[in-house]
């Protein structure tokens, strides 16, 4: 047993009004190792996302159990930070309180977070004065501000142009470097799913389930020179085919 | 010229501001100095001016002005102190909302002008009815809006704080109440403008105080110069309340604005 495990975890959505329940993903099982890195990489709509909610705890579960270091989650806690696609700093706070937010942290560790995500300066800003990147890293400082056991990450950089996401990306992977934190990071971006990760676990079409889960053998510290080397083009061409069949169904089954 | 959305300069916007009212004082003056209109039913813009310092110098009309702000005041504060917590409730809470929510909807439509016979019966013609009269037209209103804006705040808002570690209360507190502030301030700005007709509906009847009296008074007179610069007072008085609202909440939420 891992430091998670997700085990034979499924969900339904009810239908509205009559309509067919939707199968968001199908029974899966995911265990994660303590100071593992993994993505979680799938075609849109393949419930990649509902699995991370599940174990943030923002969804109930339909079957199936997820237990964090031994202890099973019920509901959304500070143990797991989480960090959204979408941008979800509080905007009537400051840089600097939104870090604050969840740990009431002293001013000393938010001062530590905010050089860790390169945001000296911005301290007073308020979110709608920050660019979608500076943002992010600022949501980023708020969900490590907590300490918290397992960090969840939702397709953070999928709003960011392709300049920004790049650098997000090695900023992310150095905290990680330093620092060893537990990470699931959800994508639908091959390339980033390789950079980032330990292990890939990719996903099939809805319903979706982790259909096989592949080891990165990538040595640390990672360069984004990496993403041009004949290793990374093979894992990449191995996880193109694997994605591309699900891709297939996924586009065949709207067409049904 | 005719771009849309294009924004228009701050010099320019003042001037186009300003030209509107010289051009309904220029109309009102051919209408009335032109002879197009009998003065019987309308007095010219110079006869209403001077009738209009009149009624402060001469007859005590600042009092009135007094009375008439007090009473607004007096009935919006009043509903809103029972408005903005329910409202929240409601908004945060779906039973509360459930509990209350037709009910205050069907009691929006019952008309403040219509209760003012039975507030007689019931208060008297004294203040207590004329803060009666503003706090029913504003609470309905205010509950309603207050609620739909608590409860349409952004779920992945919410959802973020509960992975911080955010239990119901701080979610209230701390998400929900921050969020809907400076909308709930507009809110609060729309429906005092709303309180200033409820008034002077109150003062219409049965009051022996307030601009609404005047304007009665003066209907008994014929004198439309009084009529017009009462009417006017209120407009000025709302236009200076709402500039007040207005630069309090843009100082009060620099987030949102």
């Amino acid at each position: 047993m891992g430091f998670l495990s997700v085990e034979a975890v499924s969900k339904e959505f009810p239908g509205v009004r009559g309509s067919a329940v939707t199968r968001a993903l199908e029974t899966t099982d995911l265990t994660v190792e303590d100071n593992d890195f993994i993505t979680i990489l799938g075609p849109s709509g393949c419930g990649k996302s509902t699995l991370l909610r599940i174990i943030a705890g923002l969804e109930t579960l339909g079957t199936g159990r997820v237990l964090l270091d031994g202890a099973p989650v019920a509901r959304p806690g500070p143990d797991r930070g989480m960090v959204f696609q979408s941008y979800t700093l509080f905007p009537w706070l400051t840089v600097r309180d939104n870090i604050r937010f969840g740990s009431r942290a002293s001013d000393a560790k938010a001062d530590e977070l905010i050089g860790k995500v390169g945001l000296r300066g911005f301290e007073n800003h308020f979110p709608k004065m920050l660019s979608g990147g500076m943002q992010q890293r600022t949501a980023l400082a708020r969900a490590l501000a907590n300490d918290p056991k397992i960090l969840l990450l939702d397709e953070p950089f999928g709003a960011l142009d392709n300049q920004t996401r790049a650098l997000m990306q090695e900023l992310l992977l150095g905290i990680w470097e330093a620092d060893k934190k537990t990470v699931l990071f959800v994508t639908h971006d091959i390339d980033e799913a390789i950079f980032m990760a330990n292990r890939v676990a990719v996903m099939s079409a809805r319903p979706g389930r982790i259909k096989a889960t592949l080891a990165i053998d990538l040595p640390h510290p990672r360069h984004y020179t990496m993403k041009t080397t004949p290793e990374f083009s093979r894992y990449k061409a191995e996880i193109t085919e694997q994605i591309r069949v699900e891709s297939i169904r996924a586009i065949e089954m709207e067409a049904a | 010229m005719f771009e849309p959305l294009k924004p228009v300069p701050r010099d320019a916007r003042i001037f186009l501001g300003a030209a509107f009212f010289v051009v309904f004082l220029a109309a009102w003056a051919l209408a009335t100095f032109g002879g197009l209109i009998d003065e019987l039913f309308l007095k010219d813009p110079v006869y209403t001016l001077k009738i209009g310092i009149e009624l402060f110098t001469e007859y005590g009309f600042l009092k009135d002005v007094g009375v008439t702000v007090w009473r607004v005041v007096g009935g919006f504060v009043l509903a809103a102190a029972v408005a903005v917590p329910l409202g929240i409730l409601m908004g945060a809470f779906k039973p509360i909302e459930a509990f209350f929510e037709p009910f205050i909807s069907f009691a929006r439509y019952m008309p403040a002008s219509a209760f003012i016979p039975l507030l007689i019966l019931w208060a008297g013609v004294g203040e207590a009815q004329k803060l009666l009269v503003i706090f029913i037209g504003s609470v309905f209103q205010l509950v309603l809006m207050i609620s739909v804006i608590v409860g349409s705040t952004r779920r992945d808002l919410v959802e973020a704080a509960y992975t911080l570690g955010a239990d119901s209360g701080g979610i209230v507190r701390r998400v929900m109440l921050p969020g809907a502030a400076p909308q709930i301030a507009e809110t609060l700005r729309l429906v005092l403008g709303w309180a200033w007709t409820y008034v002077i509906v109150a003062e219409l009847v049965g009051s022996s105080s307030g601009i609404g009296h005047m304007i009665m008074d003066s209907q008994r007179l014929l004198d439309t110069g009084q009529m017009i610069f009462g009417i006017f007072c209120i407009g000025v008085i709302g236009l200076v309340s709402d500039l007040i609202f207005k630069w309090v909440n843009q100082r009060l939420y620099p987030w949102a604005f």
